[in-house]
């Protein structure tokens, strides 16, 4: 146990390591990043600011020669750690300041689409293969293909369309003044959720279907225990470990599912964040918001790993 | 998934009805055979190939005049009026239907020459009214800036299909040279690529993408690089695996020992023994990499405008929500209909070639 932990900790180390390296290479391979503040629809820069902004962003040495891009890198990594963070290009402010501001929502959203997916997949995934191929198991499919086959982008726009500019039951967008009126949460809940209840349905399903096949099951039955002990206890705490697996893909398809959903419906959250600072072409924004996602991305498989191993004593004692 | 069925469930049904009908013997051939999404699918390929010669209009070329018209089935409407007095001032929407401003003013809206009645309605109060009617030639209607919505529609598809195809070659290319010299040498190179493949499935791609297109320019190539990024992972992991058990068979060995060299060994003993497990995966990945493209486009981060990529023309259609649905909504089903037949066909190619791979 302490050895998978062990590995899979430094593991997310060198994922972490790996997103700086690549966030920063993107970023020097664009060529010098003042370029971004001097370029053709870009902010301006003074000669002065220039030179000072070389010195600053660690590109060059004090007496205004260049340094080594990989001095350049340790510079970068070192400011990231001690979360000094550049300012944004639009307004000045510390990148790390607006991001601190907008992971609330981003959160709030993130857990409200994760408990409708668990609560509405897994349950129908269960029914799905337990009545198999009647009206339930075609229903549930059913909605599992839609939500794999819909971009969610769409998803979102057509659920604005029908409920809140035809039917005018539900707002457009925004999570409300108070950021808690659940009527706010509807629409990007489903948006958000929508994909990840399909594939646990659908992970639910076949591995529900495989273990209420194998001879334990029979026995069980054969033994007389009460059908619903069987499904549950017996079926569904073997059919889980299959679908956990997968929750950290599910998870981390939430941080596109951010970025789409709360650009949609205008949700002050840190996918907005991203998606404004790409129309603003405020690249240092963008580098924060890649960084802090792709921790929590890091941070999630992690904590899958672990909980998997929490579960499964094959893992635990191996 | 629901063309798979076990050889139980088809048993069942065929004990169940004694007396089959025609019907039911055509319900079973749907079932067993992708034929719906074959023919989307085919559908959708063939419009994207001639995309030149089965649109009626180009793809770009906007007229004013039919800015937001609607689908062919819609009613005539009677979009905006504008002052008559005053030619440049800002036409104010209407947006109602002819038969119900006829009904307003008065009028029997079952004359042939309702249309004319209304605009003169209309002129007496001081407006000119401007009536739309959906004709065939624009039969999805027309776009913000009066493009003509199936045409781009149709070209659209030819853009979905010439990104996936390009990046989906090249990600299987690399993936698969990848995974077999990952799988036949193992050890260390096995190591390293592996990890890598490991850090780069951690990193949220759609954000990475996005950095990459700002830093480096928003150009179709960078956009078929990533997606071909995106592509590959799956294909080395698979194929590595397939690889590792393939090298142990006796015909490698035999191979070995006849002399033939590492290169022909996987090329000619290794490669045809994962081509199942490639063919598979490839059907199962290209709805992805067409999802990952229109979420891109969407996002502006895409395959650069006026270029009818789907993705953004559901993005433009966002605005106009409220006048004019269509613009959002086709191009949103055409990415839903061609990823649902994909989808579909790549798991009846699962559970027929390769049910081991269940778990993708």
């Amino acid at each position: 146990m302490a050895k998978f932990l062990l590995r899979r900790f430094a593991f997310s180390i060198f994922a972490l390591i790996g997103a700086t390296l690549v966030t920063f290479g993107l970023s020097r391979m664009a060529g010098d990043p003042r370029y971004l503040y001097a370029q053709e629809g870009g902010y301006g820069i003074t000669e002065e600011r220039w030179d000072s902004l070389g010195i600053e962003l660690g590109l060059n040495w004090k007496d205004g020669t260049p340094k080594p891009v990989v001095f350049q890198y340790s510079v970068w990594l070192g400011n990231i750690v001690r979360g000094n963070w550049a300012d944004s290009l639009l307004d000045r402010k510390p990148v790390i300041n607006k991001i601190k501001e907008r992971i609330p929502p981003t959160l709030k959203m993130g857990l409200a689409a994760y408990i409708f997916a668990t609560v509405i997949g897994i349950p129908l995934g269960v029914l799905s293969a337990v009545r198999r191929a009647t009206f339930w198991d075609y229903m549930g499919r059913g909605f599992a293909l839609l939500g794999q086959a819909m971009p969610v982008f769409w998803v979102g726009i057509m659920l604005v369309l029908v409920f809140s500019v035809q039917l005018r039951w539900l707002p457009t967008g925004t999570l409300g003044e108070s950021g808690n009126n659940p009527k706010y949460f509807v629409l990007p809940t489903i948006t958000l959720g929508w994909i990840a209840a399909a594939s646990y349905l659908r992970l639910v399903r076949s591995a529900m279907l495989e273990v209420m096949d194998s001879e334990f099951i029979k026995l069980a039955r054969a033994k007389g225990v009460p059908n619903m002990v069987v499904i549950w206890k017996h079926g569904f705490k073997n059919a889980l470990i299959a679908p956990l697996t997968f929750s950290s893909l599910i998870l981390t398809g939430f941080i596109t599912g951010a970025v789409v959903t709360e650009t949609i419906f205008s949700i002050p959250g840190l996918g907005r964040l991203a998606f404004e600072s790409i129309q603003n072409n405020d690249f240092p924004v963008m580098v924060g918001t890649v960084l802090v996602f792709t921790f929590m991305y890091v941070f999630i498989n992690f904590v899958t790993d672990l909980l998997y191993a929490v579960i499964d004593p094959r893992i635990r004692f191996a | 998934m629901a063309n798979l069925d076990t050889t139980a469930d088809i048993l069942a049904k065929n004990i169940s009805g004694a007396d089959r009908g025609t019907l039911a013997r055509m319900w079973n051939v749907f079932r067993r055979w992708p034929i719906i999404p074959i023919v989307v699918l085919g559908t959708l390929v063939f419009t994207g190939v001639f995309a030149d010669q089965l649109a009626p209009h180009s793809p770009y070329v906007a007229d004013p005049l039919d800015r937001n018209i609607p689908p062919v089935w819609y009613p005539p409407i009677v979009l905006n009026a504008q002052d008559s007095s005053d030619a440049l001032s800002f036409p104010v929407p209407v947006n109602l239907t002819v038969v119900e401003a006829a009904i307003e003013y008065g009028i029997d809206p079952t004359g042939l020459d309702t249309r004319e009645k209304v605009q003169a309605a209309f002129l007496e109060k001081g407006w000119k009214a401007r009536v739309q009617f959906p004709t065939w030639d624009h039969i999805l209607g027309g776009d913000q800036i009066g493009r003509d919505l199936f045409s781009r529609v149709i070209h659209g598809a030819r853009v979905s299909l010439i990104v996936t195809a390009i990046s989906l070659g090249s990600g299987m290319l690399v993936g698969i040279s990848m995974g077999l010299v990952s799988g036949y040498y193992g050890g260390f190179v096995d190591e390293i690529i592996m990890r890598i493949t490991d850090i780069w499935l951690g990193l949220p791609f759609i954000l990475v993408a996005i950095v990459a297109v700002i830093a480096l320019g928003q150009t179709f190539t960078i956009l078929l690089v990533l997606l071909a990024l995106l592509a590959w992972p799956p294909f080395i992991r698979n194929v590595r695996g397939e690889v590792l058990t393939l090298k142990t068979r006796d015909y490698v060995a035999l191979a070995k020992v006849s002399g033939a060299s590492t290169f022909r060994i996987m090329v000619w003993h290794i490669l045809p023994g994962v081509f199942n497990t490639v063919i598979v995966i490839a059907t199962l990945r290209v709805g992805q990499l067409i999802l990952a493209e229109a979420i891109l486009s969407f996002l502006g981060a895409g395959i650069p405008p006026p270029t009818p990529a789907w993705g953004a023309m559901v993005a433009d259609g966002r605005t106009y929500l409220n006048d004019a649905w269509w613009i959002a909504f086709f191009p949103g089903v055409a990415i839903f209909l061609l990823v649902m037949s994909l989808n579909f066909l790549g798991d009846w190619m699962r559970d027929r070639f390769d049910p081991r791979l269940r778990q993708l």
